[in-house]
């Protein structure tokens, strides 16, 4: 087998009408014609996972503020041994990233700082947990105190006579800058247990691996993962009001949830009614703050702002327990067969191997329901205060003409957000028009036309040469990215026989089913009972789905994407990182999907189909 | 039929005891009872043999002949057996214990769409015969139709306990032929489709974890002796997932010939050697019959299994035979793990062992 390589960015081609598409991101971002060749010798994996779609110039804080967060407990908190952080650049709009070795000299001089730190937070860490739950909530909640408001034509007269001598444009410059700061802030905790979550599964993964030679990476996560977790416990929320809307009888208020106001209004004035309106707005706070989305893009829906969202999934849950399905997740049952797999793997094991794997276990099942849990936190909940605020800045400078749609600063760079309000002051201040209503909508008009034409094309899902093999811990576990995977996406991977797609084996079973391909949230309402679900990537609100389809396949993700971790808590066959699912299954067709396996045949395709990654079809076969 | 007196069922959920089923019959409801299904079939008691054995009056007769007897009088030995087993054979079996072994024999058969061949094999209780196996190898009748051959068989077995050998190791042992009684058990022939064994261990390292499965078409003889390349499966054990899979050549196929008696070998077309012999759930199915074969003899199990073709989906696995399995089970249970103990350096040497 020859060893294939990916494109080399220069050698992508450019969309249609995205010419010029390097100058819509900071210069920081994208590759440099000076660094060509040291960028071009290094491996550059496409996360689609995190970022499935274009970045806007002004969504590109999330992919900076994560990756770099990430990066830096690698480097300089935890003094990861082996691993630096992750580089990262985006072209043609998607994000790509690079992770960082440590020189093999300096590997045993981190390793005491490298335990000592650890130690601390694996010694200590319920106390440093709850420490982390108040400065989570202390950072949204001094978020949800920002404000964008019109400047007054004239400073009140309190500041006169108080002597302020500001006029309130600091505040609307403070404000912006602190929410900045803030959404840095809670990326910063974010990451602050999540490396620990996985060194900590890690740790009892290579353990397992060393006892159980070939143990399937399914068991392993299964013993360690939560059942019970809060990221269920929004959909767990609807399925209790589903539930109480039946034991009053006022399923016919639901008829039309699409129709918010008229929803509630109706079910206000049915017997028993009031009872339900108050568990629903008990249940919003926090559970609400949840998106459709995965947090990271200004056009995010958030069930808080969009009810019809929840209305409808709890409609559907009503017309479920009406037709007698049972809808809750069968918790016992799930925890039991944890406990009997735990117990049967522990059996095996005597005397001080027992022991270990009790103490490592124990470690991980402690460490890493965190990885599950901080999704809500950080990119539901604090993201959802976030996009909000943004979009009230961006409705106050829309008024004030600077772009032609409301949520246009999402063209923008950050920092051009701060120069676009200086300008906005400036003009106010001295009694002139602003330059930005001049200036901004042809630009941003520019802008949308290159977004767009980059959204007709997929990502690479690698760039330049990859390494023999991948070995970098995190770059394994977070993204699935291995060695394997990447020798499949270059169509140089074991052929699945009959055709078909290879992933992950990431939740057991085998079921044949119809597909149903969605490609972004706003499809999510196509979905009909006992379908196959077969997405890029899926998002934890999905959850209202999983107890409607049969199985779910898609592009990206690992052992421990959100797909496979619900699948698996659903029973569902799961199938992820088949690199290109959805673009090669069709709506209707009939699937066979192997979550045991890990492959995807297609029942009916007129002939047999092997595909490797997005956008790397007419690259690797020859 | 419901199982009673005479007649107990393997799967007729009786509590099996040695005095009423002798050791292979015991042994058979047993397993059958614990999940691990061997060919179906029932065993005719020592109460049967006790009442056929009354009714035919001749058990005075018996204990004068043997009266004296030496067991280093060889000739006269085999004479005396014979004319016992002659006596014995030429007795009717009384009508009403005849009957419920017919029926017995009808329900058995009414289990498969058409009538099977059945073997016929005495079942000792420990103290009357040299040793189990002995009874076992001795007193077994393959291949048989219809039910006089059945009835027929059960009453040579009857005999056997009166064998030269039999009567010379009681004489010897000073074993009283007062008491002595006999079960038998009357069995499916198995029709093997599909064949193999099952480990309840990795045989490459002694892995625990896993259940290794090599299996073919037809009888398991061909995969024990090695005369085909048998498909390779390992499972985890705690899940069930596959967690290796090799196709075997599986070239041939030996297949029982029921007007011959006897196995015949025939190729296997290209079709099912390119494919798995074991379906997905019928690889489940040996997997945790294996599983619970070393549950119940606690320790790793070697079992021979087969897929018998005239029985149903879902019932036609079949255990054929569990032995410890000593190889590699000698081995001690956990591979030596990292050593030292549970640190903050085990977790640094897990973390470097990655990048290795």
């Amino acid at each position: 087998m020859s060893l294939k390589s990916f494109p080399k960015p220069s050698e992508l081609p450019v969309p249609a009408g995205a010419e010029g598409w390097e100058k819509i991101y900071p210069y920081y971002l994208v590759f440099q014609d000076k660094l060509k060749d040291a960028e071009d010798a290094k491996f550059w994996f496409c996360d689609s996972q995190h970022w499935p779609t274009v970045f806007k110039p002004f969504e590109t804080i999330g992919g900076e503020f994560a990756v770099k967060c990430l990066g830096q407990y690698n480097a300089r908190h935890l003094m990861i041994p082996n691993a630096n952080g992750i580089e990262f650049r985006i072209h043609l709009g998607y994000l790509y990233m690079s992770p960082i070795p440590v020189p093999e000299e300096k590997i045993a001089g981190r390793v005491p700082h490298f335990e000592q730190r650890v130690g601390h937070y694996f010694q200590n860490w319920d106390e440093l947990l709850r420490q982390w739950h108040v400065k989570v909530r202390g950072t949204i909640d001094e978020m949800e105190t920002l404000s964008f408001t019109k400047l007054p034509d004239m400073v009140p007269m309190e500041d006169i006579t108080t002597g302020k001598a500001k006029d309130g444009s600091e505040v609307l410059l403070e404000n912006y800058d602190r929410l900045i700061q803030l959404a840095y802030q809670n990326w910063q905790y974010h990451f602050e247990f999540l490396n620990l979550g996985y060194i900590a599964y890690l740790d009892f993964f290579n353990f397992c691996k060393d006892v159980f030679p070939n143990i399937p990476d399914q068991s392993i996560a299964t013993m360690v993962q939560g059942v019970d977790m809060e990221l269920f416990r929004p959909d767990d929320e609807l399925k209790q009001l589903a539930k109480l809307a039946v034991e009053l009888g006022i399923q016919p208020a639901f008829s039309n949830t699409d129709d918010v106001q008229a929803t509630l209004d109706a079910i206000a004035v049915a017997p028993g009614g009031r009872r339900w309106i108050r568990q629903y707005e008990e249940a919003q706070d926090p559970w609400f703050n949840f998106t459709v989305g995965n947090g990271f893009y200004g056009h995010d829906k958030y069930w808080k702002e969009h009810q019809e969202i929840p209305l409808g999934y709890i409609a559907d849950y009503i017309r479920r327990l009406d037709e007698g399905q049972q809808i809750m997740r069968p918790t016992e049952e799930l925890i039991a067969e944890k406990e009997r797999i735990v117990g049967e793997y522990r059996d095996l094991l005597d005397g001080e191997a027992q022991a270990l794997f009790d103490a490592k276990r124990g470690l991980a099942a402690t460490a890493y329901p965190y990885v599950e849990n901080h999704n809500f936190y950080i990119e539901h909940w604090t993201m959802g205060v976030f996009w909000r605020k943004i979009r009230e800045l961006s409705r106050m400078m829309h008024a004030e003409g600077f772009w032609t749609e409301p949520d246009d600063l999402l063209y923008l760079t950050r920092n051009e957000v701060r120069d676009a309000l200086f300008d906005l002051v400036t003009g106010w201040g001295v009694g002139a028009e602003p330059i930005g209503p001049t200036y901004w909508p042809e630009e941003i008009e520019r802008r949308r036309g290159i977004v767009d034409a980059l959204k007709t094309a997929r990502p690479a899902p690698a760039l330049n040469t990859p390494p023999a093999s991948i070995t970098e811990p995190f770059t394994r576990m977070l993204w699935g990215i291995t060695t394997e995977q990447v020798q499949q996406w270059l169509g140089a991977g074991e052929e699945v026989e009959g055709g078909g797609l290879r992933g992950m084996a990431a939740s057991p079973g085998v079921v044949e089913g119809i597909a149903r391909v969605v490609h972004d949230s706003d499809q999510l309402a196509e979905v009909r009972q006992g379908e196959i679900l077969v997405a890029t990537v899926t998002a934890p609100s999905w959850g209202p789905i999983f107890g409607k389809i049969k199985a779910t396949v898609t592009d990206i993700g690992g052992m421990m994407s959100h797909a496979a971790i619900v699948c698996r808590e659903y029973g569902l066959p799961a199938v992820t990182g088949t690199g290109s699912a959805s673009t090669t299954i069709k709506t209707g067709q009939r699937l066979r999907v192997d979550g045991t396996k890990g492959t995807v045949q297609i029942l009916d395709a007129e002939e047999p189909e092997l595909v490797a990654g997005p956008g790397t079809h007419s690259h690797s076969h020859a | 039929m419901e199982s009673n007196q005479y007649i107990q069922f393997f799967d007729g959920g009786i509590e099996p005891t040695l005095e009423a089923l002798g050791g292979k019959g015991a042994s058979l409801v047993t397993m059958t009872s614990a999940g691990m299904p061997v060919p179906p079939g029932f065993v005719v008691t020592t109460a049967a043999f006790d009442e056929f054995m009354a009714a035919a009056g001749i058990t005075g007769q018996i204990q004068d002949l043997l009266k004296g007897l030496d067991p280093q009088d060889v000739a006269q030995v085999d004479k005396i057996s014979a004319e016992i087993r002659a006596g014995i054979c030429s007795k009717p079996v009384p009508q009403s214990l005849r009957a419920q072994t017919l029926a017995a024999y009808e329900s058995l058969m009414s289990r498969f769409g058409d009538a099977v061949p059945v073997a016929v094999r005495s079942s000792a209780t420990a103290e009357d015969l040299p040793d189990a196996s002995f009874a076992g190898q001795q007193d077994t009748y393959l291949w048989l139709e219809g039910a006089k051959a059945v009835t027929e068989h059960i009453r040579q077995c009857w005999a056997s306990l009166f064998t030269s050998r039999a009567i010379i190791y009681r004489l010897k042992n000073s074993i009283p032929t007062e008491g002595l009684s006999m079960a038998v058990v009357v069995q499916k022939m198995v029709n093997s489709r599909v064949a193999g064994v099952a480990m309840t261990l990795d045989p490459a390292n002694g892995d625990r974890s896993k259940i290794t499965i090599d299996s073919s078409y037809g009888v398991g003889e061909m995969v024990v002796s090695g005369q085909v390349t048998p498909d390779n499966i390992v499972l985890d054990k705690v899940t069930l997932a596959i967690v290796s899979e090799h196709l075997g050549a599986k070239h041939a196929e030996l297949v029982p010939d029921r007007s011959a008696h006897t196995l015949i070998e025939r190729e296997v077309d290209q079709d099912r050697r390119a494919r798995r012999s074991l379906s997905d759930d019928e690889l489940r199915a040996v997997a945790m019959m294996a599983k619970r074969a070393e549950k119940h003899y606690k320790c790793p199990q070697d079992i021979e299994w087969a897929l018998d073709a005239d029985l149903p989906d879902g019932e036609n696995l079949l255990l054929l035979q569990s032995r410890p399995e000593t190889v590699h089970s000698s081995r001690p249970a956990s591979p030596k793990a990292a050593a030292g103990g549970f640190s903050l350096g085990s977790i640094t040497a897990s973390l470097l062992k990655t990048s290795a």
